[in-house]
């Protein structure tokens, strides 16, 4: 085995520490509530009058009445089978109402990320190139008070113009390819203003590398050393771009509420208000889970392009 | 002082600071400053423009606009800078701990900061909602949980780069003692840093709990907040869109503010201005910049 991939071995296996620690504190959050889950679930089934003989009956149908280590485990094994259970409050399978919104929100985000990567790269390669220029400053002015205002703001702003005023797209929903449009304009402005930045301050420290100067001073024509510099700058692209996957996956919930984007977002608000335990606890473990993978995927990316981070690993 | 005053040689980090100072000092004294009862509905005045009584118009309610925006600093300002200070506070005594003693201490809590940064931060603000049920204060509460993990392990590389110092392992040699040695030598080098990050996170934290309180899950009506305003101003977006100017033009301006201001803070707090300590500084902007990650 080369050194590579006894390297991406054991960051793998570095990340199964992580998953289980996680997983027993997301189990744990659940035992944390004041509310006592029996109850909630009676309530949710409307059940008029609450017994004491209800109550145990129904903590022993959940499994309540078993020791807190033996219920870990047994939970832990059916999440690993994809079986977090029933909701409390519509006793459908977690797994049917969070599967198809975990995929909707990811949709959202990949396309997201990749449009966020694309305006980033774009905007701080023209923004390196025209450094202190007017161009260079009224992007960034731009950028400084987009990244001041709540995107809700903004997304609130575009629905009332190009979906009311102009009738161009629809205001909510996952109907058809128009229905991206706001959303993912909304997530990609939010994000291009902050990574741009560093897209920009990476460029203009390759600026000042040697071989830049080297070039120059062997009258290589400009576009050629702005290419080389592009390949160097790149690097911090792909991580960024596996860096915003997981942060907008996670923060998507603001737009998706407001565009009524069937997702994780608007699943875990409304199960929030509706004190549905079971998808909160299992939003916030495959989340999690997710998170914990695309950052040791990244990881892994990183080490591949930059053989300057294998030395120490 | 010298630091101060070529801060404020900045004409737009001057401003930038009497804004911000005005709103808090506005906020603390909001009763004796707002000129309405900001609970007060006046079902005759729904939708009223601007008049003398009520100086930004009245809202769906018919409520007085500039007293709940007035009353809405509180939540949305003042107790997210105390959130913070909290945070940042747990986060130094980690990082300091982390930092200074290095070695197993070092590896232990760091370790636990892996596991914080583990949850994306909405994701944990979520979950603790979900479980304590919603509410301002519990989004407070889980913003403390999150982000000392962040000040921790930024604080903690600043104070492993200075705890190397010379004059470190000279008090050390002397036998001072290490907190003496953390107090006066470590902590005054660190502290550019420390505030630095900090009031970077400022800016996101109070768009963030603006946007949970936009979602319902922050302030409960009547209680007014400028997330929540907006929230309001929604329901009524295609009748009224002028509604939301008032909340939304507020926050576009105090946070342009915060991070102007947080801008001409990293300039001027620069120790040296040698080209070490201006990569140094960049480096930390970066990072500082990475922690902005999260928007609302």
């Amino acid at each position: 085995m080369n050194k590579m991939s006894r390297y991406i071995l054991r960051r793998s296996l570095l990340a199964i520490p992580l998953l289980l620690v996680i997983s027993f504190i997301t189990f744990v959050l659940n035992i944390l509530s004041p509310m006592d889950p029996a109850e909630v679930v009676l309530h949710a089934q409307g059940v008029p009058q609450i017994t004491e003989d209800l109550l145990a009956e129904t903590r022993t149908a959940l499994g309540m009445d078993q020791p807190l280590f033996i219920r870990y485990l047994n939970w832990m094994l059916s999440c690993l089978q994809l079986d977090f259970g029933n909701s409390y409050v519509t006793g459908k399978p977690v797994w049917s109402m969070l599967g198809p919104a975990f995929l909707n929100s990811l949709k959202l985000t990949v396309i997201s990320a990749v449009t966020v990567i694309v305006l980033s790269i774009g905007l701080g390669i023209i923004c390196a190139l025209t450094e202190g220029r007017w161009v260079d400053k009224s992007i960034r002015g731009i950028a400084f008070f987009l990244t001041s205002m709540p995107s809700y703001l903004l997304a609130a702003l575009l629905v009332w113009y190009f979906s009311v005023k102009l009738d161009w797209l629809p205001t909510n929903g996952i109907d058809s390819v128009q229905s991206y449009i706001l959303p993912v304009s909304v997530i990609t402005i939010s994000y291009a203003g902050i990574y741009f930045r560093i897209v920009r301050s990476s460029m203009l420290n390759h600026l000042n590398e040697d071989y830049v100067l080297y070039g120059r001073a062997c009258g290589l024509p400009e576009i050629r050393i702005t290419m080389r510099l592009l390949r160097n700058s790149l690097q911090v692209a792909v991580s960024i771009f596996f860096m915003a996957i997981p942060i907008i996956l996670g923060s998507t919930v603001v737009i998706e509420n407001l565009f009524a984007w069937p997702g994780l977002g608007m699943l875990s608000v409304k199960s929030i208000l509706s004190r549905d335990f079971s998808i909160i606890q299992a939003y916030v473990l495959v989340l999690a889970a997710a998170f914990i993978a695309v950052n040791t995927f990244s990881d892994v990316i990183n080490t591949l392009l930059n053989p300057k981070l294998r030395e120490d690993s | 002082m010298n630091r101060i005053h070529y801060l404020f040689k900045d004409r737009l980090a001057l401003f930038s600071f009497l804004l911000i100072t005005t709103t808090l000092l506005v906020g603390i004294f909001a009763p004796w400053v707002a000129p309405n009862d900001p609970q007060e509905v006046h079902m005759n005045l729904r939708f009223a423009s601007v008049s003398w009584k009520y100086l930004l118009g009245n809202d769906h309610l018919g409520r007085c606009v500039l007293s709940r925006l007035i009353y809405g600093i509180r939540p949305s300002v003042l107790w997210v800078l105390i959130t913070l200070a909290i945070s940042v506070g747990i986060g130094a005594v980690v990082g300091f701990v982390a930092g200074y003693f290095k070695e197993k201490t070092d590896a232990f809590l760091m370790r636990i900061c892996d596991i914080m940064f583990s949850f994306p931060g909405y994701v944990m603000t979520l979950a603790i909602i979900g479980v304590l049920g919603v509410g301002i204060e519990n989004i407070l509460l889980a913003f403390v949980l999150i982000k000392w993990a962040w000040f921790a392990r930024i604080i903690r590389t600043s104070v492993i780069q200075h705890s190397n110092a010379e004059y470190v392992k000279f008090s050390k040699a002397l036998g001072t003692s290490s907190f003496k040695i953390m107090r006066m030598h470590i902590l005054p080098v660190t502290l550019p840093d420390i505030i630095v990050t900090s009031s970077s996170s400022f800016s996101s934290m109070v768009l963030q709990i603006s946007g949970f309180s936009f979602l319902g899950l922050g302030v409960q009506a009547p209680h007014a907040e400028w997330g929540m305003m907006l929230n309001e101003a929604r329901q009524v977006m295609f009748s009224r869109p002028e509604v939301m100017l008032a909340p939304g033009i507020t926050t576009i301006i105090f946070v342009s503010a915060v991070n102007f201001f947080t801008d001409a803070l990293q300039i001027a707090l620069d120790p040296k201005l040698t080209p070490i300590g201006r990569e140094h500084r960049k480096g930390l902007k970066q990072r500082a910049n990475l922690h902005r990650g999260e928007v609302a």
